[in-house]
C-alpha cells in the first residue's frame, strides 16, 4: 500500500521535475533577453545578465602603492604573506586567507588591489534602451564617466504602426476571400468546381519563393511598389490555398437542413452567406485569424521584397533586422527591440491561445 | 407610390414603364460601382503619399482594406443579383470563387509556370517575346528561343554546383535528419509529460510560447546567447559563459567553422525550440485520444510505464506522428529565415531557399534561381502528397 503511493509520488516528482527543468530551458532565452532590455548598455557590454542574481564577484577592499612597501617588481616579491612575481600578481593572486591580490596598471607605476569575494546582484535597470529605440528623435544618453551623447532613435513607434497597418487587412482580406471560396466550393454549383478546388489544394505545395521575382516584376509594371496593397495582396495569395482548405472542410460540414430552411425561405447565397455561414464558422475563422495574424506581423521575407526599404514603410521584423544588420553589437538596442516586436504577438498569443491550437490542429502546413 | 404598390401586386408593366425601370436599373448599375471604385482609388492615392500622421494612416489602411474588399464583393454580388434569375444562378458562384481564383492564379500558378519558362534560359532570363511575333514571324521566334535558351544547364547546375551541393547537404542531413526527428521528439515527450502532470496548461502554454515569436527576434534571442568577447573578457553570451566556467575557450558557435558542418547544429537548436511547440499541441490531442480503457488494461496486466508507451501509445497515435514529421519535413526543407539572419547561409550553413535568395536577388542570375525554385517545388511535392493523404484520413476541427 505505502510503496504504491510512495511510487506514485516519486513517479510524479520525477514528472514534475522533468517538466519544470524542460519548461526552464524553453524560457531561459527569453528571459536572458526581457532582462537584458532593461539594463544599462554599458553594463550589458561588461556582465552577463545572469548577474542580476545573487553571485559571489571581487570587489576592491584597498589598495597598496608597491613603492610603499618597497617592492622591486623585477623580482618575486613578498606581500601579505604571500610570495609571486610580477605576471602572476597581473593576473590575480589568491592569498591563503580567501582575498586576492591583483596588479593593476604597468610594472613602475601599478598599484596592487586587494579584493574580496563579496555576495551582490547587479539590478541597475533602466529604461532608456526602450526609449531610445521607440522614438525617432535625438535621444540624449549619458555615459558612465558623464559625458553626454546624442543619438538618433530608432523609430519602432512607426513600425509598430506600420506592421498594425499591415498585419490587420492581412489577416481579415484572405479570410474574408477564402470564406466566400470555400462557401462557394461547398455549397454551390457551378462548371468545373470539382477541377477548381483540387487546383487550389495543389497550390499548397507552391513556395513562396517562386512567386517573388514575378510579382515584383508586376508590381513595378502596376506602380504597386512599396505600397499596403502589394503586401496584403501578397500573403492573400500565399495564404489562401491553406485558407480556402480549412474553411472549405468546416463549412462543408454544416448541417444542410439549416441551410435549406433558409433557401426554402427565399434567401440568396449571398445573404445565407453573411447572416448564416458567416456567424456559425466564427471558431474556424478565429482560429485561423489568429494563426495568419502571428503569420504576417512576424514576417520578414515578405515585407522585405515587397514592401521596400522606405523607413517610413517598415514594419516590426524589417527594423530589428536593420539592427542587427548595422549594429549587430548593440545588444541594449536589439535587446529592446526584440521585445516590442514580441509584445503584441504575445499578448495575442496568450490570451487567444485556445484559438491558435485549434487552428493548429486544423493542420498546418503553411510555408 | 402608386407605381410601386402595382409592382408588388405584381401587374404586368406597361412596356414603357418596363423601359424605364430597365434604364433607371442600369444607370444605378453602372453608377454605383463608379462611384466605389473612385473612393476605393482615392483612398489607395492617399495611403501611397502617406502624408498624414502614422495612427491616421494606420487606421484608414484598415478601413480602406477591410472595408473595401468586403464593398466589392457587395457590389458585384448585387451586380449579379439584378439579372434574371437564371443568369444570377449561373455567375453568382464565380463572384463568390472569382476572387480567389484569380489571386491564386496571379500569385501562384502563374509565377509557377513563369518560373519554370524563365529556369530554361540563363542569367538573364528569357527574351522578350509577344505572342504577335510568334504569329507575323514564327521562324524568328523560335529562333529567338533557341539562341538564348540553356536547356537544362540550370538544373545540371542545382546538383552539381558546389554551394547547392553543400545546401542539399545541409536540408537533408542536418535539417530533415537531426532537426525533424528531435522536435517531434521533444514535442512528444513534452506532451506525454504534461498529461500526466498537475501543471499541464502551464507548462503547454510556455513550450508553445516560441511559436508566437518572429525568426528574426529569435535570432536576435539566440545571437544573444551564443555571443562571444575576447578570451579574458568576461562573456555575456550564456553558453559562452558556461563553456568558460568549465574551462573551454568561447566561440562563435554558428560560425564556428573549425567544427563545420557541426556548426549548423547551433541552428537545428533554434529551430527545435521554436517547432516543438507544435508537434506538442498536436501529440497532445492525440494523447488525448487514446481511450483510457486500454491504458488501464495495460498496467492491470503488469506492463510498465515504458511498455505501455512504446506498446500501445505509439501505435495509436502513429497517425499523427505521420502527419507532424511531414510537416515538418516540409517546413525544414524551406527555411530561410533563420539561416539568413544567423548566418546568411555562411560558415557552410547554407540551404536551399537562401541560396535562392542568393542567386536570384543578389548575384541576380535569373536562370539558376528558378531552376532552383523548380527543384524547391518538386522536392516538396510527394511529402505534401503524404502529408494530405494523411490528414484526409485523420480529421479536421
Amino acid at each position: 500500500m505505502k510503496s504504491a503511493r510512495g511510487q506514485k509520488r516519486l513517479s510524479s516528482i520525477l514528472i514534475n521535475g522533468g517538466l519544470a527543468l524542460l519548461v526552464l530551458i524553453w524560457l531561459i532565452p527569453v528571459i536572458g533577453l526581457l532582462v537584458s532590455s532593461f539594463r544599462d548598455r554599458f553594463d550589458l557590454q561588461t556582465s552577463g545578465w545572469w548577474s542580476i542574481f545573487p553571485h559571489k564577484e571581487w570587489q576592491v577592499t584597498r589598495t597598496i602603492d608597491p613603492k610603499e612597501l618597497g617592492l622591486d617588481a623585477s623580482a618575486p616579491m613578498q606581500i601579505e604573506g604571500t610570495t609571486a612575481t610580477f605576471e602572476e600578481l597581473r593576473l590575480g593572486v589568491t592569498t591563503p586567507d580567501g582575498e586576492r591580490l591583483q596588479w593593476i596598471g604597468n610594472r613602475r607605476l601599478g598599484t596592487i588591489e586587494v579584493q574580496e569575494q563579496v555576495w551582490t546582484m547587479n539590478l541597475d535597470f533602466t529604461l532608456d534602451n526602450y526609449r531610445q529605440v521607440w522614438g525617432g528623435k535625438d535621444f540624449e544618453y549619458k555615459r558612465p564617466d558623464g559625458t553626454v551623447e546624442i543619438i538618433r532613435g530608432d523609430d519602432f513607434s512607426v513600425a509598430l504602426f506600420n506592421s498594425l497597418a499591415v498585419s490587420i487587412p492581412g489577416t481579415v482580406i484572405p479570410i474574408l476571400i477564402a470564406a466566400f471560396a470555400a462557401y462557394g466550393f461547398a455549397w454551390m454549383t457551378f462548371p468545373g468546381r470539382k477541377f477548381l478546388f483540387i487546383l487550389v489544394i495543389a497550390l499548397l505545395v507552391v513556395p513562396l519563393q517562386i512567386a517573388l521575382v514575378p510579382i515584383l516584376r508586376d508590381y513595378s509594371k502596376l506602380g504597386l511598389n512599396g505600397t499596403f496593397l502589394a503586401i496584403w495582396l501578397a500573403h492573400t495569395g500565399f495564404g489562401l490555398p491553406l485558407a480556402t482548405y480549412l474553411l472549405f472542410n468546416y463549412i462543408s460540414t454544416l448541417p444542410r437542413e439549416t441551410l435549406e430552411s433558409a433557401f426554402i425561405d427565399g434567401a440568396s447565397h449571398f445573404t445565407v452567406f453573411t447572416r448564416l455561414i458567416l456567424p456559425l464558422s466564427i471558431p474556424a475563422l478565429a482560429s485561423f485569424a489568429i494563426f495568419q495574424f502571428l503569420w504576417v506581423w512576424n514576417d520578414y521575407l515578405i515585407a522585405l521584397i515587397f514592401l521596400g526599404s522606405d523607413p517610413n514603410y517598415q514594419v516590426v521584423t524589417m527594423r530589428l533586422a536593420n539592427i542587427v544588420g548595422d549594429r549587430g553589437q548593440d545588444w541594449h538596442l536589439l535587446t529592446a527591440g526584440a521585445f516590442l516586436t514580441m509584445i503584441l504577438p504575445l499578448t495575442v498569443f496568450f490570451s487567444l491561445q485556445r484559438y491558435f491550437v485549434r487552428g493548429m490542429l486544423a493542420g498546418s502546413v503553411k510555408g | 407610390m402608386r407605381y410601386f404598390e402595382q409592382r408588388a401586386g405584381r401587374e404586368p408593366l406597361g412596356l414603357g414603364a418596363r423601359i424605364i425601370t430597365f434604364v433607371f436599373r442600369l444607370g444605378l448599375a453602372i453608377i454605383i460601382p463608379l462611384v466605389a471604385f473612385y473612393i476605393l482609388y482615392q483612398g489607395f492615392l492617399f495611403l501611397r503619399a502617406g502624408d498624414a500622421p502614422k495612427g491616421v494612416i494606420t487606421l484608414i489602411a484598415i478601413i480602406w482594406g477591410v472595408g473595401g474588399v468586403a464593398l466589392l464583393y457587395w457590389i458585384f454580388n448585387w451586380l449579379v443579383e439584378l439579372l434574371p434569375t437564371e443568369w444570377t444562378a449561373r455567375l453568382q458562384p464565380f463572384v463568390f470563387v472569382g476572387p480567389a481564383m484569380a489571386i491564386l492564379a496571379w500569385y501562384l500558378a502563374l509565377p509557377t509556370v513563369r518560373n519554370l519558362w524563365i529556369s530554361f534560359f540563363g542569367r538573364d532570363g528569357p527574351p522578350s517575346l509577344s505572342l504577335g511575333l510568334l504569329f507575323s514571324n514564327p521562324g524568328e521566334f523560335f529562333s529567338l528561343i533557341a539562341v538564348n535558351t540553356v536547356g537544362l544547364n540550370n538544373y545540371v547546375a542545382v546538383f552539381t554546383d558546389r554551394l547547392m551541393r553543400e545546401a542539399f547537404r545541409n536540408n537533408i542531413f542536418f535539417w530533415i535528419m537531426i532537426a525533424t526527428p528531435l522536435t517531434v521528439i521533444t514535442g512528444l515527450l513534452v506532451a506525454v509529460l504534461a498529461d500526466r502532470s498537475k501543471y499541464e496548461k502551464v507548462a503547454k502554454s510556455l513550450i508553445f510560447m516560441p511559436m508566437a515569436i518572429s525568426f528574426v527576434g529569435a535570432s536576435v534571442i539566440w545571437n544573444f546567447i551564443y555571443e562571444v568577447k575576447p578570451v579574458g573578457s568576461p562573456q555575456i553570451g550564456l553558453l559562452n559563459a558556461i563553456v568558460v566556467g568549465f574551462g573551454g575557450q568561447p566561440q562563435a558557435w554558428p560560425a564556428y567553422t573549425a567544427i563545420a558542418p557541426w556548426n549548423n547544429l547551433f541552428l537545428v537548436v533554434i529551430v527545435i525550440w521554436l517547432q516543438a511547440g507544435y508537434t506538442m499541441v498536436l501529440f497532445s490531442a492525440a494523447i488525448k485520444g487514446i481511450p483510457e480503457e486500454i491504458l488501464e488494461a495495460a498496467r492491470v496486466d503488469g506492463a510498465t510505464e515504458v511498455q505501455v508507451f512504446f506498446r500501445i501509445m505509439i501505435p495509436h497515435i502513429m497517425g499523427t506522428i505521420i502527419t507532424v514529421t511531414t510537416t515538418v519535413i516540409i517546413f525544414t526543407l524551406k527555411i530561410f529565415d533563420v539561416v539568413w539572419v544567423m548566418t546568411g547561409g555562411q560558415f557552410g550553413t547554407d540551404v536551399i531557399a537562401t541560396q535562392f535568395y542568393r542567386q536570384s536577388f543578389i548575384a541576380r542570375n535569373a536562370g539558376y534561381g528558378s531552376a532552383i525554385a523548380i527543384v524547391l517545388l518538386i522536392a516538396v511535392i510527394p511529402v505534401m502528397i503524404y502529408n494530405l493523404k494523411q490528414f484526409r484520413e485523420g480529421q479536421a476541427f
